[in-house]
């Protein structure tokens, strides 16, 4: 038995190391890559990335170098803390805290000293830099913004969070990326590919030379530059309009669905997010809940669209035969059933046929209109269903599929809608009458609309919008080239454009008409409400206005909304012919119009809510006049 | 038999080649584990890997030098060889020279020696000479105290130059007295002792001393006409005491490093921060060498391709953590051919040490096998964290002149011994 005992000892031995290896390197063992391997340091090259240019072809976003001094604490030397501080323009005091904290870090490791000088700052202290051992300064690059305008349009870049490098592994820690418009959407396109090169480190965290001999290395690929389809004047001067004002602008070209505009307001400098003070400004621009500013109006806001949405209602009803362009609807004041009133209208001439009947804005005529289409069929479920597949056919009522990251899917209600409201076959046409006008339960984005009067210009077929027109060296997506046709035959636009043309000639528009450019357009008048510690308060209603222009081969197609601007010709209208004046002559001869719209502010209308004293609205009020 | 008709049959060839398998891979792994440059120049005896090479040459020639000598010389002349190897380990306090704590080495020249890896031959042959002397006989208590002296003495003087380390391999011996008929009551109260210490340490003296009171009476019980009261009383006692005292010892006779050793690997400290603090400072060779092995994988990362390794995370990865390299490179399929190349060379010795017709060559094989073990057993045991940090090297392995020498002559000799008994028939 004795001579077993080491035998034993022997076997034993042997197993329990097998095990214990096993346990190590197959049980718990993470084979690593040498991405996630510590032993080896990544060091990345960043491209440049792309430039952004408008349709004109005028630099908005390119590029800026900023200089962070870096410190290894261990290899400081005595210096002359006096100069240095001095160049830094900083105390010594501070010297010593910033010089701590690196140290406390990691005497071996850089950190930053002090972050982003200023060229002039930097331009001194290079000189003088080999005087201070340990010191050093390294490059970095920032976006640099040519423009003050279209901070909604052009984004932003930003640090990347966990969220994002859990889910695209390309980023890491500290990467910058696209947060916001182009700069989010073409975020692949702009960045390039960043080059990367390992290098072997040994038990210190020093660098012990080129892993491999660099045989993993790659070369960083630069961004592309893009150019997008924004008139850098034309937002401009959309944005200098809309000074004071809350709400949204989009314009496109309707041969294209390439937007020409897209304002947002209020809106904010994009310098602001840029350097040393971005931080502090995105949490003030992050934390007004009252004004919004980041708030994209044009792309997110669901507003009811009002009466531009009559035009859609008369197309319908040619398209389903339901109405000639020559038969009258009388008005008095209103359209009844029976004794009640269901809808209010103002003062015109009555009976209306369809082109003075979009000329007028007569509601009587449209609920007329809106009834016969939904009773056409045996049940209001399928009229309305109907109904719905005509004016989502213009992109109402669901993403656009444009390229930018946000917004919203606005809404057009179908059968099955109100038979969860009122219940399975409880509800008639005048249940939901609103809908002929543009209110009820209909809402739409500014973008939505835009493309709405964008296939009316057309007759009958839109472009997906987008922002994108060219990218260097690449193709745009083939979706925004491929027209995408509305359910509504093309000879039935005629007399509803016909209409949208003497809205400016004799309708509701007359007043604000253009000199030689034939424009057709739609005003809007919405009703809107908020709750007011619990109690739903009307406020002064939303200036709508839509438009199109020239008449024939329309260049521009627009929605403006105007929030509490009050009846659609009143800012709305005004703003819309200004911007269709400026993008189509390229200057403005009703310098007096202009002035009116810089001279009258709405902010008096946007305190009301939060004034928590009664407050009148509409027509009881005056207009607040900038001095 | 194929051994009489050729006189180089005669050698255990099997032995030899686990040999020669295990000194040439160590030798790739120190050349991985010590190499700066990307281009290795094997023969840049600048480098460790390069010396190395040539501690390797060198090793044949005393192969064949210690082939050459007639066996009986190593029978007839071991207690000379003895005292020589002692009077070398004494002389260490005159003429020694300190690396890492420890006064074990002579400089001649450029070169170091280390006597107490040669001391483990000359113990192992002065132990085979007394005990399988015909007047020796180890059940006797006289004759059990004067082979402790023996194993004593070289244990003693390299524990008071500081290298624990090789004073434990010396309880290798404990196996070789054992199979040649050391009372049983050894083994019992060397087993007891480790768990006792093991356990008070872990949970405190009171539940060492419930489990050990359960255990001892529960056996009383069973086998009582077996055994005597007193003794079983006398046991608790022991049991008792050592639970308590053992604390005392940790505390007051230990050094500290010994002491975060002990604690690091019984887990005895809660405190993340300290912990957090263990392992930056002295379980940080340990730290590195468990996550360099983890790294390997299955198949490992490749020959020179351990980035750890190439990194030097592991310190004294070229010496006593050469088995991380291993372990990283070579992965799990190749460090467990290590373990079972260790495994089947140590079966081979056991077996041909239990074929020897002479007592002496017996036991000597038997004290070969023992030594290997030990250190096999500690240096991979401690390089994977199952036993606490005690800095012996991997024989054959790990980077040394004076280890590869020692291991060699230890081992040829008794390939030698081997070799020769058919003739002692």
């Amino acid at each position: 038995m004795r001579q077993f005992l080491l035998y034993i000892s022997i076997i034993l031995v042997g197993l329990l190391f097998i095990s214990r290896l096993f346990y190590l390197q197959v049980y718990t063992s993470s084979e690593q890559s040498l991405f996630e391997d510590n032993a080896i340091r990544k060091v990345y090259d960043y491209p440049k990335r792309g430039f952004v240019y408008d349709r004109n072809g005028k630099l908005l976003v390119a590029n800026q170098p900023s200089y962070d001094v870096m410190v290894i604490p261990r290899e400081v030397k005595p210096l002359d803390t006096v100069e240095f501080c001095n160049l830094l323009k900083i105390n010594k005091e501070k010297f010593k805290e910033i010089y701590q904290r690196a140290y406390r870090y990691s005497p071996r490791l850089p950190s930053v000293f002090i972050a982003q000088l200023s060229k002039e700052d930097y331009a001194v202290l290079q000189e003088k830099m080999r005087k201070f051992e340990g010191f050093y300064i390294q490059k970095r690059s920032l976006r640099h913004y040519q423009t003050t305008i279209g901070a909604n349009v052009l984004g932003d870049i930003g640090e990347v969070n966990h969220a994002i490098i859990r889910k695209d592994p390309y980023y890491k820690m500290g990467d910058l990326i696209g947060k916001d418009g182009v700069e989010a959407s073409y975020e692949d396109v702009l960045r390039g590919v960043k080059g990367i090169k390992f290098i072997q480190k040994d038990r210190f965290n020093r660098n012990i030379g080129p892993y491999k001999d660099g045989i993993y290395d790659t070369l960083p690929q630069p961004g592309k530059d893009i150019t997008i389809t924004i008139d850098a004047d034309l937002q401009a001067y959309g944005e200098r309009l809309m000074q004071n004002k809350r709400g949204g602008i989009i314009a496109i070209e309707p041969s294209s669905g390439e937007i020409l505009a897209m304002i947002s307001a209020p809106t904010y400098n994009p310098n602001q997010l840029v350097g040393r003070e971005r931080s502090k400004n995105f949490s003030k621009l992050y934390t007004d809940t009252i004004a919004k500013p980041l708030f994209n109006r044009s792309l997110l806001a669901q507003y009811p669209p009002g009466s531009p949405f009559k035009v859609l209602n008369a197309l319908i009803g040619l398209q389903e035969r339901v109405v000639t362009p020559q038969e009258r609807f009388s008005c008095r004041m209103g359209y009844y059933l029976g004794s009640r009133r269901l809808t209010g209208c103002h003062h015109h001439t009555s009976p209306l046929d369809m082109t003075n009947g979009i000329a007028q804005s007569c509601n009587a005529y449209f609920a007329n209109v809106y009834r016969r289409i939904i009773e056409k069929y045996d049940s209001p479920k399928k009229g309305m269903d109907v109904w719905s597949d005509h004016v989502k056919s213009f992109g109402l009522g669901n993403y656009l599929g444009y390229d930018l990251k946000v917004g919203s899917k606005g809404r057009v209600p179908d059968g099955d809608f109100y038979d969860r409201w009122y219940g399975k076959g409880r509800w008639v046409s005048t249940y939901n009458i609103s809908n002929a006008i543009g209110q009820g339960e209909v809402e739409a984005t500014p973008i939505q609309l835009a493309n709405m009067v964008a296939a009316i210009g057309n007759r009958g077929y839109f472009y997906t919008p987008h922002i994108i027109k060219s990218i260097e060296n690449d193709t745009v997506d083939s979706k925004y080239t491929t027209p995408k046709f509305t359910s509504i035959d093309k000879e039935n636009f005629e007399p509803i454009i016909q209409g949208m043309y003497d809205v400016y000639n004799k309708g509701t528009a007359s007043f604000i008409r253009v000199p030689g450019i034939e424009i057709c357009g739609k005003t809007g008048t919405a009703e809107n409400f908020v709750k007011i510690d619990g109690v739903k308060t009307q406020l002064t209603d939303h200036s709508i206005f839509v438009a199109f222009a020239p008449k024939d081969n329309p260049k521009i197609a627009l929605a403006v909304f105007v929030e509490n601007g009050y009846w659609g010709s009143r800012f709305a209208g005004k703003i819309a012919s200004l911007i269709i004046e400026k993008y189509i002559k390229g200057e403005i001869t009703r310098t007096d119009l202009e002035d009116w719209i810089l001279k009258h502010s709405l902010e008096h209308e946007y305190a009301k809510p939060y004034s928590g004293k009664p407050f009148k609205i509409n027509g009881e009020t005056t207009l607040q006049v900038i001095e | 038999m194929p051994r009489e008709t050729h006189k180089y049959f005669k050698f255990d060839w099997i032995t030899i080649i686990l040999f020669l398998m295990l000194v040439g891979f160590g030798w790739l792994n120190i050349v991985s584990a010590s190499h700066t440059e990307y281009t290795i120049d094997y023969f840049d005896f600048s480098q460790s890997y390069g010396k190395q090479l040539i501690f390797i040459f060198l090793t044949f020639g005393l192969i064949v030098l210690l082939l050459a000598i007639d066996a009986k010389f190593y029978e007839r002349f071991s207690s000379i060889i003895y005292i020589i190897s002692m009077l070398s380990l004494v002389g260490l306090f005159v003429f020694g020279k300190n690396v890492n704590g420890a006064t074990s080495w002579y400089g001649i020249g450029g070169m170091t020696i280390q006597p107490s890896e040669f001391a483990k031959t000359a113990t192992a042959l002065a132990v085979a000479k007394y005990v399988s002397d015909l007047n020796t006989n180890i059940k006797t208590f006289k004759d059990q105290i004067k082979t402790f002296i023996i194993i004593g003495t070289p244990a003693v003087l390299v524990l008071l130059q500081n290298d624990t380390g090789s004073t434990i391999v010396y309880g290798a011996f404990f196996f070789v007295l054992y199979r040649e008929g050391l009372p049983k009551i050894y083994l019992n109260i060397a087993v007891a002792l480790i768990l006792i210490s093991v356990l008070s340490l872990k949970f405190g003296g009171i539940i060492t001393s419930i489990i050990g009171a359960s255990l001892i009476f529960g056996y009383y019980f069973l086998n009582r006409r077996k055994t005597s009261f007193v003794l079983t009383i006398l046991a608790f006692i022991a049991t008792v005491a050592i639970s308590f005292s053992i604390k005392f010892f940790y505390n007051s006779v230990l050094q500290p490093h010994q002491k975060d050793r002990i604690s690091l690997w019984l887990r005895l400290e809660k405190d993340p921060e300290k912990l957090q603090r263990m392992k930056q400072t002295f379980a940080y060779n340990l730290n590195e060498s468990e996550k360099a092995i983890s790294s390997g994988g299955l198949t490992g990362r490749g020959y020179l391709e351990g980035t750890r390794t190439t990194g030097k995370f592991v310190p004294e990865q070229h010496t006593d953590y050469i088995f991380s390299t291993v372990g990283e490179e070579w992965g799990f399929i190749g460090s467990s051919m290590v373990v079972i190349l260790f495994v089947l060379l140590l079966l081979r010795i056991l077996h041909l040490a239990e074929l020897q017709k002479s007592q002496f060559s017996r036991i000597y094989g038997y004290s070969v096998a023992s030594i290997i073990f030990i250190h096999f057993f500690i240096n991979i045991g401690m390089v994977m964290g199952l036993i606490p940090t005690i800095g012996i090297p991997l024989p054959l392995f790990s980077y040394g002149g004076s280890g590869l020498w020692a291991f060699t002559i230890l081992l040829f000799i008794f390939i030698k011994l081997d070799s020769n008994r058919i003739n002692e028939w």
